[in-house]
């Protein structure tokens, strides 16, 4: 059979089995399923791409969903993928079971693709006449095994459906018999209904019979069914499914749908537990299933006590160090590497040998999405120990000797911000994938970047920021870049980082390659095609225009984006009645600092979920511990996070300091004047108003709405920060090459930090402020916000403008009470701090601020007292507009 | 009489075939004016007909006899009809589209009458007429509109049914084969292969040539040197994607000359299960986008493509004259055509 979508797939020997990705068929995946509910299309497009990424050779496209126009959906999301090459490269599957979607589909792709499916269910005339159209189409099918008495479930029925159709396709329609893909049905085994028992060997069987008699077809089906009665018990399912896929494969099973993460590898499933397994895939014994059953008990109520199996020690030195590796397990990774360097008898030849042959592993099992990030940390955790046992023993490097081959990549946060976990991470998996990374840390000016990168020859150059004003300084360092006449190709990455940001703000000042680098995942694929002597000129071409599309698609919407005038957005705020509601005078006015909080206490206020996506681990806690997926890996990490929590409490690695003040404050329009308790003026803040055309009952909303227009009201602004004290902790671990732990516990004080602020903001509602004194909420109600009044945060999307946190750190003295200090891009150090404002009105809500005109740019200049440059500067992510450019 | 079916059949095995050259360069040595374009009925019409070369089928049919004339001196033995903009969808923009069905049917007739005419002439060297099928002025799996990638100009429905109407007036005309060319967006010439099996169904024309149906001739466009299709195919992705109806042949033309085409036929001659045609630019356009390769030069490019038994019908597109088409006659006498291995998928992937 041969296929096409952009490029050509043909089946030959070689190819195994090819993997059909379904991530994109709406009744198989519930985040799809929403995407294209919502009508996120782009984002749905996402999921097309990590599936091709993630090496699905065929694309399963599915919209059968009730709420849905499915020929709409059909017709728009193939068209998309058609302008994306990435994802076109592979040959379409058109999923429906009506007839008008596929035809719908059909209508859409212009290379040779699969139509899933038709069957004789519906009688001969109506297969016939589908056939007949899916030939003129020029495209493959699948045939399900279904016919007008119903689906099949023995093997005798399924090779009798499956030649039934063959002879009708062959001889009637004249479909190219290479074209016909059987689905003999993958049905449950194991469930204990004694008519289920064949159901395994029946779908072996069946597909021997049609290998072997209907020349030219093939075989698929969706291998999870088989496992559908243990659900819950992944470690039963995927040893199931790796072994059905085994032996499906053995007997002529070509293609199919397959979950990569739910798979165990054939030879590493336990003996006594295949043992099991085989005995009901092949129904080997009468109580095949009840020995299964037992053994799937024992492995859940064993629960997390893992099985210790050392069989592995037993193998070569090789293989032991790939184990370990992909495990990563330390215990060993010593002695073993030592065996290695006794056996190679070349310390060099230890690196380049197996260690990098087993990184390589993790690097694919990580690319395929068969390992997750927390393991692939652990895995380079191993390497770095490895790594550093070898070093006394290397030779020294001779002068003009490149001590090792390995393209070389820099990473830097960018000058003013002192964020790296996501730095840290990026860096842990390109290593993973033969990249030697050079990282310069945090805070790193423009020209140190440059010369180091000419300096070590990189092949690339990785900035990260965290902060918004760290999108100016990535555009400073590429313009330098280019002043300078590097060619070196740059990757931008971290959180407020984005693809348009990138292609419309850095991409136009450097002419090497720029790419915008989502999540550490994509770094490797795409440093790959960026250094690559074969691809980076026609990588960065592509780049370069995809980037100039986007510029354009940016400006038309920034032309069509409506903007009501500065005056009109204050004449529609948000109106509260302040019959209902007094300001109410906080019980302690004035500033209170609370030291070294008990972490203990801490501890009960943290919100989890953030902390998994810090790990690339998406989904809410606690929900995530069950998660198919990710569950496994979540509740390693978590008990690992769980286990240095206790130390970080007994051992007291870090403190954490919170301090806040009350006071009474006058507002002006946007601004708010605040006071001592005496009635001196101490500082004003200054809010920006949304500027969006909205629509009739919805207002312009500005923070400074929530104040009393007239009277007197009261504000609070908190810092606290669980940062101080990890610098003795963190440089253990460092010089350990510990990334696995370093990375755990700077996630853990972000977590605690942010914990400290949700602990504060409660006393303060409660005790200091008072004005919630009868609240009583559980972690749950606090994480979803369900007490009155909220504490916005200066560089947050209510008030986007971070140099605010100025006059937050003046009126609190923070470097003196908190050991709290700004850096010149207003990043707090250390880096596990929060800081923000409070509001008690209970109509107080947080919003996004949204772009804003020039007209409210120009006031907020005069009521700061700065100039309009500046202004713009600092405000520049949310300009509707391109300022003037400074001229020197 | 061996009907003619049979007898392109046999003539294909047996030699390389030649095909004709540019239309569009021919009719500018006319010189032509407006009144040109011009039939009675559309003395007015209230759009400026000229550069709308098919018309000239209704208008000047003498001076389209007389190139196709001047190619089959040259020893062409196909000429393509002069139908490469005759689709509703093309002719839209004149606001002709109620003639595409004339318009075809003309051209049909007046290439069937000259090629009869040189086969009664030389009957040991029959001479066919191709229904020249173009590509429509839109794309069916790009956007015009690059703020919205999922916008199509054109859909698959409405490019079959264009391309229903321009067969039905090829066939009705008398075309010997329908040639669907310059493909730049396969799923166009996907919606093409459709509307011919659509209209082969309505006739009870059999879809295999070998069972006396209308050969059909395939031939893509490679838009410059990534080696893909506008539409970003590469050249198998391409044959995979029209190799479901049994084709006369498959090949490229357009957009490149005869050495940059190399590489791309060499896949085709490797992997079609049909014959292989080529019928490449004369050279690369100059800064003014006019062609200069000469016919000598033009040949020698070729000439490796024949020693490697690369082709089975060979022409010549932008640019090429009488001249050159004389030359490639000449030369592809002295080579063996390709011939079709008949290696199934099965025997393949049993290897």
């Amino acid at each position: 059979m041969k296929l096409s979508g952009l490029e050509p797939l043909v089946f030959t020997p070689n190819i195994n089995f090819v993997n059909i990705g379904e991530r994109t068929n709406i009744t198989g995946s519930r985040k799809f399923a929403r995407l294209i509910l919502n009508g996120q299309y782009d984002e749905a497009l996402e999921i097309a791409l990590d599936q091709v990424r993630g090496g699905a050779q065929v694309l399963d496209v599915c919209m059968d969903e009730g709420m849905l126009d499915g020929e709409y959906a059909m017709v728009k999301f193939l068209n998309l993928i058609a302008s994306e090459p990435e994802i076109s490269r592979i040959p379409i599957m058109v999923d429906s079971s009506k007839w008008s979607i596929i035809l719908a589909g059909l209508k859409c792709i212009q290379g040779k693709g699969i139509v899933n499916s038709i069957s004789l269910k519906n009688g001969e005339a109506e297969f016939i006449h589908q056939a007949k159209t899916v030939k003129k189409f020029g495209a493959a099918v699948v045939v399900m095994a279904f016919d007008e008495v119903g689906q099949a479930d023995t093997y005798e029925r399924r090779i009798e459906i499956c030649e039934r159709s063959y002879r009708i396709l062959v001889d009637q329609v004249r479909f190219n018999p290479q074209d016909i893909i059987f689905d003999p049905n993958i049905f449950p085994v194991a469930t204990g209904m004694e008519e289920h028992r064949k159901n395994a060997l029946d779908f072996f069987l069946g597909t021997k019979w049609i290998k072997e008699n209907l020349p030219g077809a093939k075989v698929s089906g969706g291998v999870s069914n088989v496992s559908f009665s243990f659900r819950g018990n992944d470690r039963v399912r995927e040893a199931m499914h790796a072994a059905f896929l085994y032996h499906a494969i053995h007997h002529g099973m070509d293609m199919g749908i397959v979950n990569p993460t739910m798979l165990e590898v054939y030879d590493d499933i336990p003996k006594d537990l295949l043992e099991r397994v085989e005995d009901v895939l092949f129904d080997k014994r009468d109580d095949a299933t009840e020995r299964l059953l037992d053994f799937a008990e024992t492995v859940k109520s064993a629960g997390k006590k893992e099985v210790v199996n050392e069989a592995w020690r037993s193998d070569s030195v090789a293989k032991r160090i790939e184990h370990a590796l992909v495990k990563g397990i330390l215990d060993f990774i010593v002695e073993d590497t030592e065996a290695a360097r006794l056996e190679l008898n070349n310390p060099l030849k230890v690196i380049e040998g197996p260690l990098m042959d087993g990184m390589n592993v993790v690097g694919d099992l990580f690319g395929e999405g068969k390992m997750f990030l927390p393991q692939v940390v652990k895995s380079a955790r191993v390497m770095k120990k490895a790594v550093a046992y070898l070093e006394p023993f290397m030779p020294l490097p001779e002068e003009g000797q490149e001590a090792s081959s390995l393209k070389k990549i820099l990473l830097a946060t960018v000058k003013g911000d002192v964020h790296d976990i996501g730095k840290n991470i990026v860096g842990v998996v390109l290593a993973c994938n033969s990249y030697q990374i050079i990282d310069l840390g945090v805070m790193v000016g423009s020209q140190k970047i440059i010369d180091e990168a000419i300096k070590n020859k990189v092949d690339i150059i990785g900035l990260s920021g965290l902060i918004t004003p760290s999108l100016d300084e990535m555009v400073n360092v590429a313009s330098e870049m280019e002043r300078q006449g590097l060619k070196i190709p740059l990757l931008i990455g971290g959180a407020t980082t984005s693809r348009i940001h990138t292609a419309v703000k850095i991409d136009p000042v450097y002419s090497g390659t720029v790419v915008h680098v989502t999540d550490a995942s994509k770094s490797v694929p795409i440093a790959g095609e960026a250094i690559s002597e074969e691809t980076k000129e026609a990588y960065r071409l592509q780049i370069k225009e995809i980037y100039r599309q986007l510029r354009e698609e940016h400006e038309a919407k920034q032309a069509v984006k409506q903007l009501v005038s500065y005056e009109e957005a204050k004449a529609n705020p948000v109106e509260i009645d302040w019959v209902a509601f007094a300001p109410i005078k906080p019980n302690v006015l004035g500033n209170t600092v609370l030291e070294d909080l008990d972490l203990s206490i801490l501890r009960k206020y943290i919100d989890w979920t953030p902390f998994f996506s810090t790990w690339m681990l998406s989904g809410k806690y606690p929900k995530i511990l069950e998660d198919p997926t990710v569950g496994e890996e979540a509740k390693k990490l978590l008990a690992d996070a769980q286990a240095m929590l206790d130390r970080i409490i007994a051992e007291k690695w870090l403190s954490a300091n919170a301090v806040f003040g009350l006071y009474p404050v006058q507002r002006s329009a946007d601004d708010v004047v605040v006071f001592d308790s005496s009635g001196q003026t101490l500082a004003s803040f200054h809010f920006l108003r949304q500027q969006g055309k909205k629509g009739k009952g919805v207002p312009n909303r500005s923070l400074a709405d929530y104040l009393h227009p007239v009277k007197t009201d009261y504000i609070g602004c908190f810092a606290v920060t669980a940062g101080m004290g990890m610098e003795t902790k963190l440089a253990e671990f460092q010089a350990a090459g510990d990334d696995y732990n370093d990375i755990l516990f700077k996630a853990l004080a972000d977590r605690l930090a942010e914990a400290a602020a949700e602990y504060l903001h409660e006393e303060v509602r409660k005790n200091y402020w008072g004005y919630s004194t009868e609240e009583s909420l559980d972690n749950d109600s606090l994480i979803r916000e369900e007490y009155p009044g909220i504490r916005p945060a200066p560089g947050y999307p209510a008030c986007p403008e971070h140099s605010e946190k100025e006059t937050i750190a003046r009126l609190l003295d923070l470097e003196a009470s908190a050991g709290i200090t700004l850096t010149s891009s207003y990043a707090m150090y250390p880096t596990s701090s929060v800081s923000g404002f409070y509001f008690a009105n209970p109509e107080s809500r947080y919003f996004g601020l949204g772009k804003i005109g020039e007209d409210q740019v120009a006031s907020y200049a005069e009521r700061k007292g700065i100039t309009l440059q500046q202004a713009e500067r600092l405000l520049s992510p949310n300009l509707a507009y391109s300022p003037a450019p400074i001229l020197s | 009489m061996q009907n003619r079916t049979e007898s392109l059949l046999h003539a294909v095995k047996n030699r390389i075939l030649i095909l004709d050259g540019a239309m569009g360069t021919m009719i500018q040595r006319y010189q032509l004016t407006e009144d040109d374009f011009r039939t009675a009925e559309l003395k007015d019409h209230p759009k400026s007909l000229k550069g709308n070369n098919d018309l000239l089928s209704l208008s000047r049919p003498d001076i389209i006899k007389q190139i196709h004339r001047e190619y089959l001196d040259a020893g062409a033995d196909i000429i393509e009809t002069n139908t490469f903009s005759s689709t509703t969808i093309a002719q839209a923009d004149y606001e002709l589209s109620h003639l595409a069905y004339e318009i075809n049917l003309e051209s049909a007739k007046i290439a069937r009458e000259v090629a009869d005419e040189f086969s009664a002439r030389e009957p040991q060297k029959p001479r066919f007429v191709a229904g020249a099928i173009g590509p429509t002025n839109r794309t069916a799996s790009l956007s015009p509109d690059v703020n919205d990638p999922g916008f199509r100009a054109i859909t698959f429905d409405q490019l079959a049914e264009a391309y229903s109407e321009q067969v039905r007036g090829l066939l009705d005309g008398g075309s010997d084969i329908l040639l669907i060319e310059t493909i730049f967006d396969t799923l166009n010439a996907k919606a093409a292969l459709y509307a011919v099996q659509d209209v082969f169904e309505e006739r009870n024309i059999p879809l295999d040539p070998k069972e006396g149906g209308i050969p059909i001739m395939i031939s893509g466009t490679i838009t410059d040197a990534s080696g893909r299709t506008l539409s970003g195919q590469t050249t198998e992705a391409f044959l995979i994607s029209v190799s479901h109806v049994p084709l006369l042949s498959v090949g490229l033309n357009c957009a490149l000359g005869a050495k940059e085409l190399r590489p791309y036929l060499k896949v085709l001659a490797q992997n079609a299960p049909f014959y292989v045609s080529a019928y490449p630019n004369a050279g690369l356009p100059n800064e003014f986008g006019a062609y200069d390769q000469g016919a000598n030069e033009m040949a020698d490019q070729v000439r490796d493509f024949l020693k490697e038994g690369m082709l089975n019908i060979l022409g010549g597109c932008c640019g090429t004259t009488p001249d050159h088409i004389q030359a490639l006659a000449k030369l592809a006498a002295e080579y063996q055509p390709r011939k079709i291995e008949e290696v199934t998928e099965e025997e393949e992937s049993n290897v």
